[in-house]
């Protein structure tokens, strides 16, 4: 079997080639609900009512999506340019203690700062506590040829142990009665919803804002194509006078800010403060979205609502009929897989050696 | 007349729209050597392919011995008795001459290997055909006319009886080619076959017997070596006479444009060696040399991608930038040696790459934004203006054949934003063409050395870094050669004679003014 | 300092360390056999948490350990399989392939223990591999015939990569796959054959912690030993021996760690020490990395024919 490049790729195809692989992988993973006992069409119903059914479900899905946009998107831009950021999970975590560091841990002074400007403050700092730690793995990358990979895989749970000592320790809420989580953010600096009575808020419009101005960075600045170029081929764009390694430390901070803003957003629109528990993998979900997305920054948005509805469908359909939670992050992993594939059809044409 | 020992019938093979052969019969006989002649994109390289198993024929029928070819099986094809010397050498560099020789030769269930029978057999094949080599050298640290050797040994190895070799003088100089000639006598007097491709009429015409000429696929000629010339090798296969172009002499060589004085840069095989070298305005200075003596290193530093580690280089009177912006800014217009790898970034559309160079300037951007319109508009004049086919401002780049990114490579560097269409067109300061003509078709061949003789005309100093020493004795008005990272004085053309020109890319010293 | 030394003239010391050691060095081995083909298998993390549920499952419900381990060896060369079609067949991205399956089969896994056990308290146990007390040699008789396995492997990959015409393939497929294929041996099956074998070494690596090093399986088990031994491939420059040599290094870092937190002179924070592998392993990188001569061919797909 050998793999014919076809010559253009219809854009119909490049729309159609996620949505038949995620069909798919939903036919698969019918195998496992089969597995533990339950009714295939009441689970996926229950999936897709638990996710999408109704008002409440909705601002259920947005609110995890917000974070979900956020990773991938850092995720997005660093693959753009072959910079394997796999760190994201780490540079969220970071971005979420330096928000309550700006934001909670001034006893309530606010240090005597209007709360708008502690705000952008709090912002500035999670962004830069995210583009700091991943420019380390990039350096590292471009000095010593060091592979990010497993540079950044590594500096996860380097990063969730300090978050765990700074817990036990220096940001420790003196009131939480002996949980671990930090000091929260004062009040003012706390998103506000949407959607009353609901947990939706105003991060997700961040988000998107977020995500329109990398899709405008990407394709109408100097930078964005200094990026693209990088990524495609880093030797001819060194040629066409690209700077390389600026720009790559430009990515890395830019990965890396979106991933703490990540953090920031999450803490100050859900939680209030940290917790060692308060991302369940959205930076390693990240990539997935970000795959799915085909690393187009408007299609994060749309995958990322549909991973946080699988996931949020999936809390509730697994009380309801017993199939174990585990199975969205099962579909979302095979969707990947089969998303990977599928584009890769509407690219090559199957021909006998 | 003996039964041949290699039989092809009617071979046809299809690339989506393009056939790259079409209905090819051809015959080899024992103790024959068999040139196959033909343009960039004729079929050659196909044609061997599928005779190795590398792809399988749409049609027709491989013969080897009387015996039909199991078709797309190089195992099948090294059993059967061809070996293949590829152009560009398929050799491991971590690895030693004796692992890349052995390296498929047995079984690989067998849980052992015998390598000192191995070893042995090694010296032996080497000393029957004269193939100096070390069984223990590892890859990475030969020469080219070593790799060659070892390459060449790996099909005598497996005892071949059928040898096709492709291209194989592209890397030598004219002496280690001799020597390689001398041992494809000694082949032939074993008794082995030999298919040798090559485009060059000279050598095809001195070294093979028999001729066969593919154009477009199809094969158009067949003719005994002594009983052709190359004219009539050149119609053949082109299809109509060409005419290469006949560089003038330069009307008149005005200001040094750039200047290298004991420049020395990189290490290793691909370096600069205290070399100095004066460019002036008008004039078409030609270096020639076999690839891999320091010619990329000399294009790099003047194309901005690579520093000097001692020496000075000024461009127009100031210090050599180390930023290739900056120099396109200047008016160096660069041609890269490999157009598909450096000249052009090919998942990004063809209007990006026009203008990739430039983004930085005022032109095609204000702060950080990109004036697209304004890119689109130059991309399309570059097209229109060069000739570009093959594929839309929108296509990815990669989608260009050869000779169209080629052409939009000279169209990128020589035709200036700012060119009005009032004809004020701006002629870069300095051409730095590296390789320009290689892969291409005559056709586009004679474009390419018209635009370079067309802008030495209008005044541009043009550096032009060549292995073909046909192109360089036609284009050069001085020439000079490259030999391990030194480089010969820059004399005038009528001074060197292709001998001589032939013994300093092997290394000998040419005395100061000697006209041998 | 005198009580480092005397935690280090303690057997106990250096038993733990071999046990520290004995998923590392399969890990590796495994990291190693796909590299040195010319493919990157970032799934080894996902297919340590497949192998330490699939071979723990397999003897909850009844199977001999051996079998167990067996069945994590398939387990993990079924992920092999499905990889090698991604990178090998497909020429699809190695890292984007590999995270994939790390996501996929750890989902999976957890999935499966989740349905097999839908309400504990206290997680199921088995019965794991006994001391191999028959062994006269001091240190490795208090170890698990899993490790006597891991130490074997060693000698047996260095001979079959560097001595047989097979290790020979794998090492040319890995360097220049054209070549190999110009001298007839097929790229796609080598290299598909060496991420298999890998993979269902993974596998074995994570049956070690269910069988051996533990009785039970529970969520984060690995907790990053996969990517650990990714890091410790390139420090052992490819290399079987020095792969072993750095899974020992590593493992007596981890296991003078775990001491010292517990020992009276403990001042700093756990989680500082808890860090010391993870970092250990970043600096490993960093001081390998000018001089790592890399298989020629690695990351780069391969399609036959497209030149």
């Amino acid at each position: 079997m050998r793999l014919e490049k076809r010559a253009t790729s219809s854009a119909a195809a490049l729309v159609l080639a996620p949505i038949g692989a995620v069909v798919f992988t939903l036919l698969v993973s019918s195998v496992l609900v089969w597995w533990a006992g339950a009714a295939v069409t009441e689970t996926y119903a229950l999936l897709l009512k638990g996710g999408f059914g109704s008002v409440f479900a909705l601002s259920e899905t947005l609110t995890r999506a917000v974070p979900l946009i956020l990773t991938g998107l850092a995720v997005t831009v660093a693959f753009k340019a072959r910079l394997f950021n796999i760190g994201a999970e780490g540079q969220l975590y970071v971005g979420a203690l330096a928000a309550v560091a700006v934001g909670g841990m001034h006893s309530g002074t606010g240090f005597d700062l209007p709360p708008a400007l502690l705000f952008g403050l709090m912002l500035l700092a999670s962004a830069l506590a995210g583009a700091l730690l991943l420019l380390g793995p990039a350096l590292l990358k471009s000095r010593l040829g060091v592979d990010e990979v497993v540079t950044t895989l590594l500096l996860n749970f380097i990063v969730l142990l300090f978050v765990s000592m700074m817990l036990d320790g220096p940001m420790k809420d003196p009131l939480a009665m002996g949980w671990p989580q930090s000091v929260a953010l004062i009040g003012d600096l706390e998103l506000s919803k949407l959607i009353p009575q609901t947990r939706l808020h105003t991060g997700l419009l961040w988000a998107c804002a977020l995500a329109v101005v990398v899709w405008v960075l990407m394709r109408y600045t100097v930078l964005g194509f200094d990026i693209r170029a990088i990524g495609a081929n880093a030797r001819a764009a060194a040629f066409a006078g690209v700077p390389v390694t600026r720009t790559v430390v430009l990515v890395a901070m830019l990965s890396g800010a979106l991933a703490g803003l990540a953090g920031a957003i999450e803490v100050a629109g859900r939680t209030g403060y940290v917790t060692l528990d308060m991302s369940p993998g959205y930076g390693y979900t990240g990539i997935v979205i970000a795959m799915l997305a085909g690393l187009h920054p408007l299609a994060v948005v749309a995958a990322s609502v549909f991973v946080a509805g699988m996931l949020v469908g999936a809390d509730s359909m697994s009380r309801a009929v017993g199939v174990p939670t585990f199975i969205a992050d099962v579909i979302v992993a095979a969707s990947l897989i089969a998303v990977l594939v599928a584009t890769l059809m509407t690219q090559y044409r199957v021909r006998r050696a | 007349m003996t039964a041949p020992v290699l039989e092809l019938t009617q071979i046809t093979r299809r690339f989506g729209d393009l056939v790259a052969n079409d209905a090819i019969s051809l015959q080899l006989h024992a103790g024959e050597i068999l040139a196959l002649l033909g343009e960039n994109g004729a079929g050659k390289s196909t044609l061997v392919s599928i005779l190795f198993g590398h792809y399988v024929a749409d049609a027709g029928q491989i013969a080897v011995f009387g015996k039909s070819l199991p078709p797309g099986d190089p195992k099948a094809a090294l059993d059967a008795g061809i070996g293949m010397v590829h152009q560009h050498f398929t050799l491991a560099d971590n690895l030693s001459v004796l692992d890349n020789v052995v390296m498929g030769s047995e079984p690989l269930w067998q849980p052992f290997s015998r390598r000192q029978a191995a070893r042995q057999r090694l010296s032996e094949v080497a000393r029957r055909f004269g193939l100096d080599v070390d069984p223990d050298a590892l890859i990475g640290n030969l020469s080219v006319g070593e790799r060659q050797r070892v390459e060449i040994l790996k099909a005598l190895y497996r005892g071949a009886r059928i040898l096709i070799l492709d291209e194989p003088t592209a890397v030598l100089t004219p002496g280690e080619s001799e020597a390689l000639f001398a041992v494809l006598g000694q082949m032939v007097a074993q008794g082995l076959s030999i298919i040798f491709i090559s485009h060059k009429l000279g050598e095809v015409l001195r070294v093979s017997h028999r001729i066969a000429v593919l154009r477009a696929g199809k094969l158009v000629a067949q003719a005994d070596a002594h009983a052709t010339t190359q004219e009539q090798l050149a119609l053949w296969m082109v299809g109509h006479a060409v005419e290469p172009p006949r560089a003038l002499p330069g009307k008149s060589v005005g200001d040094v444009v750039c200047a290298l004085d004991t420049v020395s840069a990189g290490t290793g095989r691909e370096r600069l060696d205290a070399v100095s070298l004066q460019l002036h305005a008008g004039e078409i200075v030609a270096i020639a040399g076999v690839s891999g003596n320091g010619q990329t290193a000399l294009a790099e530093l003047l194309s901005g991608t690579r520093a000097a580690i001692s020496g000075t280089v000024r461009l127009l009177g100031a210090p050599l930038a180390h930023r290739p912006s900056r120099l396109v800014e200047l008016g160096v217009a660069r041609i890269p040696e490999d157009r598909h790898t450096v000249g052009v970034i090919g998942d990004l559309p063809v209007w990006e790459n026009v203008v990739s160079e430039r983004l930085r300037s005022p032109v095609f951007s204000r702060w950080f934004w990109v004036r697209r319109a304004q890119a689109r508009a130059h991309a399309q004049q570059v097209i229109a203006q060069f000739d570009v086919r093959g594929a839309g401002a929108l296509a990815p780049a990669r989608a260009l054949s050869g000779g169209n990114m080629q052409k939009l490579i000279l169209g990128r560097a020589l035709l200036h934003p700012d060119s009005g269409a009032a004809g004020a067109a701006i002629t870069p300061r300095l051409i730095v063409a590296h390789q320009p003509s290689w892969g291409l078709d005559i056709g586009a061949v004679a474009y390419v050395q018209q635009q370079l003789i067309a802008a030495r005309d209008a005044g541009a100093a043009v550096l032009l870094i060549s292995d073909d020493l046909d192109e360089v004795m036609a284009m050069g008005d001085r020439i000079a050669v490259m030999h391990a990272g030194h480089l010969s004085a820059a004399r005038p053309a009528v001074d060197w004679s292709r001998e001589a020109i032939g013994l300093a890319m092997a290394g000998a010293a040419v005395a100061a003014g000697a006209t041998a | 300092m005198m009580e480092v030394l005397d935690m280090l003239a303690q057997p106990a010391f250096w038993i733990a360390v071999l046990r520290i050691a004995t998923p590392l060095i399969l890990g590796t081995l495994g990291v190693l056999l796909c590299e040195r083909a010319g493919v990157l298998n970032l799934g080894i993390e996902g297919i340590m948490v497949a192998g330490a549920f699939a071979g723990w499952l397999a003897v909850y419900g009844g199977a001999s350990l051996w079998t167990g381990v067996l069945v994590a060896a398939l387990t993990g060369a079924v992920f092999g399989l499905l990889h090698a079609f991604l990178t090998v067949s497909l020429a699809l991205s190695q890292h984007v392939s590999g995270l994939g399956i790390t996501l996929l089969a750890t989902a999976l896994s957890y999935y499966g223990y989740r349905v097999s056990f839908p309400k504990v308290s206290t997680p199921p146990t088995i019965e794991p591999f006994a001391d191999m007390d028959w062994l006269a040699i001091p240190v490795l008789a208090q170890q698990t015939p899993l490790t006597l396995l891991a130490l074997l492997l060693v000698p047996l990959l260095a001979y079959v990569l560097y001595r047989t015409p097979l290790g020979l393939a794998v090492r040319m497929v890995g360097e220049n796959p054209q070549a190999a294929e110009g001298q007839g041996v097929s790229v796609a099956a080598v290299r598909t054959g060496a991420i298999v074998a890998g993979s269902a070494l993974m596998g074995v690596a994570g049956s070690f912690l269910t069988l051996s090093a533990f009785n039970a399986f529970f969520f984060n088990m690995v907790n990053g030993r996969g990517w650990i031994c990714v890091a410790l491939v390139v420090f052992a420059s490819w290399r079987p021996g020095k792969a072993l040599l750095g899974a020992l290094l590593f493992a007596f870092f981890d296991a003078l760690q775990l001491r010292l937190q517990q020992s009276s002179g403990a001042t700093l924070p756990y989680q500082m020490y808890l860090m010391l592998p993870y970092v250990l392993s970043i600096a490993a990188l960093v001081l390998v990395a000018r001089k790592a001569s890399y298989p020629q061919a690695l990351m780069k797909p391969y399609r036959k024919g497209e030149r």
